[in-house]
């Protein structure tokens, strides 16, 4: 559906429940959610996204880097019970990441396959339209970004996303991070408390600071690994996403929902 | 009028001390998931909505199907439910506040819960499930304290309440609609994402509530003088019925849609409520279980000797209410969850302390029923006696 039939869609539901309400009409649609006092210096102008080539990264140790990488970055802990884990990226079989592109007789070892798989950052974020408190929103540059200050830990944001992409702190984190001998994290970056629902960020502390996504710097510092990730601006024909896109063959992940993802994926 | 809610006889005081000691229970429980945190529950990344979110949607059905009293009484002049009423008002009182505090106490974040009214999001159909619930839960209160006040002062109630009564029928419905899509709305969950979710939950609703009405009203009519009179429970009993024959059809509907067109993102949902995915059973003896107890009902309540026999008439309605409980409290929420977007089977099963919380939010909820039910008690009790 093109852009301008589905925003007008959008804004007439909206409008619909608005007026039962006498609420202001039309603010249903996400890209008019408030601005985020934290979005200061967010232009519209660059389009973050990120290309993931599978083949690249079909050797343990480079999805083992980013993980590691990402962990670190962000003080990740690491839970021993696996249904309370907290992950930003991690690894699933390929026929759990496109289970629209599997069928029965595709060979067993493409459906294993091992897929790095993290928050697609989506264009029209299910996660951003269900969050009762706006702690969780779609900025102008396309990051979908949390503010774990603010969430309430509804968890209404796990139920709508379709990719499984956000970890709720189901406890204290804090024992779990591992720290050095003298007890230091392995960033600043903050600690989250109990209760929170968290995910990845595309890095947007290092985007700040000029830098690239954690992930993406761990796997270009693996000899042949350089280019399993490519992170970059798609409102930029010149970037290193854009020229992969032109160029590849790239899917993203089931794309009849309409969620419109920002992570793409060479086969 | 509110004092009449502290005169009551011995058996009133011991099941308002049971009520208490559950709420107690409840609390210690909550204050260790208060402090250490949801891991407490049998919730998990994959499954992380449970019986808490399970007894809202069971709830609001409840506090909805006050409507079914309301509006043949206010609407259509229905003299039988003259006293029925106030006990369905009365009792989606304690419903919504139920309903509120299962979402509250199954917050990561319980103390940031203002939030929700700090940074509203128009999108987002929890906030609009805050807002219709909040309204059901004055209009009620206003309704049924103004309306039992001018019955104690043998008065008509005063003629502003009208336009409230009128508006709290459709608001009952949407209490129930705006609870259904906040689960229908979501592309990630097929099993939710059915246009019939709504028209299902109020069927179920219009089933359940008037069959625990007719429970109240029943065992009222047994330990106090109250008598809701043989017509209003032979009226009650007929809208459970054609409620759960509904209900039933709507069930129907949904599975063919689902089984015939075979599409694997909607039969293992079904296949994973009926016979088990992946070897996971857990959830398919309580379904059949449900679907057993439905069927047992309906053809009782089709048979004019059980109708009429009140003991066999309080079991099918008991068989009602667990059929729909299990159904919505236990199986809607989590099932939507089995398997999760990235195809895991992860069982859920509610944890002691879990349990031990549900159970003091119900606790809650009957000890103010309770009150409220006693201070109707007390108001007509003096009505009579006083010449």
């Amino acid at each position: 559906m093109n852009e301008n039939r589905r925003n007008f869609l959008k804004k007439t539901a909206g409008a619909v429940l608005g007026i039962g309400a006498g609420l202001p009409l039309g603010q249903v649609a996400e890209g008019a959610l408030g601005k985020h006092p934290t979005d200061e210096g967010v232009s519209g102008s660059t389009q973050w996204a990120m290309v993931i080539d599978i083949k690249k990264c079909l050797g343990e140790e480079v999805r083992q880097a980013c993980s590691e990488a990402c962990r670190k970055a962000h003080n990740l802990p690491d839970i021993p019970n696996t249904s309370h884990e907290i992950k930003w990226i991690w690894t699933e079989e390929y026929q759990h990441v496109f289970p629209d592109q599997t069928h029965p007789q595709q060979a067993t070892g493409v459906r294993e396959q091992p897929v790095l798989t993290m928050c697609n950052h989506c264009k029209h974020p299910p996660c951003v339209r269900v969050c009762p408190t706006q702690a969780t929103w779609r900025r102008d540059d396309g990051i979908v970004m949390m503010d774990m200050h603010r969430c309430i830990g509804c968890r209404y944001c796990m139920a709508a996303c379709p990719y499984g992409s956000r970890s709720f702190n189901f406890r204290d984190p804090d024992p779990y991070i591992a720290k050095d001998s003298n007890g230091k994290l392995p960033s600043d970056y903050p600690v989250r408390g109990k209760g929170v629902v968290e995910k990845c960020t595309f890095c947007a502390e290092r985007i700040r600071e000029g830098g690239t996504p954690a992930c993406v710097e761990a796997v270009d510092a693996i000899p042949g690994a350089k280019g399993a990730l490519t992170f970059g601006d798609l409102a930029d024909p010149e970037s290193g996403v854009s020229k992969l896109l032109r160029k590849e063959h790239t899917i993203c992940r089931r794309p009849s929902l309409g969620a419109e993802p920002s992570v793409y994926y060479i086969v | 009028m509110l004092e009449n809610g502290f005169r009551g006889g011995k058996q009133y005081w011991t099941l308002v001390s049971v009520w208490l000691i559950l709420i107690a229970v409840g609390l210690v429980a909550y204050s260790r998931q208060f402090s250490e945190g949801l891991h407490l529950t049998g919730l998990s990344r994959d499954v992380s909505w449970g019986l808490y979110i399970g007894q809202l949607t069971f709830l609001v059905g409840v506090a909805a199907s006050a409507v079914m009293v309301v509006l043949p009484y206010y609407l259509h002049n229905y003299k039988a439910f003259g006293k029925m009423v106030i006990l369905g008002e009365f009792l989606a009182i304690p419903a919504v506040l139920m309903c509120m505090l299962f979402v509250f106490v199954d917050l990561g974040q319980p103390t940031r819960v203002m939030n929700v009214l700090l940074h509203p999001s128009i999108s987002s159909l929890m906030c609009w499930d805050m807002v219709v619930l909040s309204g059901y839960l004055l209009l009620n209160l206003v309704i049924g304290t103004v309306t039992l006040e001018a019955e104690r002062k043998e008065m008509p109630p005063p003629r502003w309440v009208r336009p409230l009564i009128y508006i709290s029928i459709p608001w009952a419905v949407s209490i129930h609609t705006v609870t259904a899509f906040l689960y229908s709305g979501l592309e990630a969950r097929p099993f939710w994402m059915t246009a019939i979710l709504a028209p299902r939950f109020l069927a179920s609703a219009f089933a359940s509530g008037p069959a625990l009405l007719i429970l109240l009203a029943l065992i009222l009519r047994r330990f106090t003088r109250f008598d809701p009179g043989k017509d209003a429970i032979a009226k009650l009993t007929t809208i459970v019925t054609y409620a759960v024959l509904v209900n039933v059809f709507f069930l129907l509907v949904e599975l063919f849609t689902g089984l015939y067109s075979d599409m694997p993102h909607h039969v293992h949902f079904f296949e994973y409520l009926f016979v088990g995915l992946h070897g996971h059973t857990g959830m398919a003896p309580w379904m059949w279980v449900c679907e057993a107890l439905t069927l047992c009902s309906v053809v009782a309540l089709f048979t004019p000797a059980v109708r009429r026999n009140t003991a066999l008439l309080a079991t099918v309605c008991v068989a009602v209410v667990i059929a729909i409980w299990i159904e919505k409290g236990l199986a809607m929420v989590t099932v939507a969850f089995i398997p999760s977007p990235l195809g895991k089977v992860t069982d859920y099963v509610p944890t002691a302390p879990e349990v031990a919380i549900t159970v003091g939010v119900y606790a809650l909820g009957f000890l103010l029923l309770t009150v409220l039910y006693r201070v109707v008690l007390n108001v007509r009790d003096r009505l009579e006696t006083t010449p």
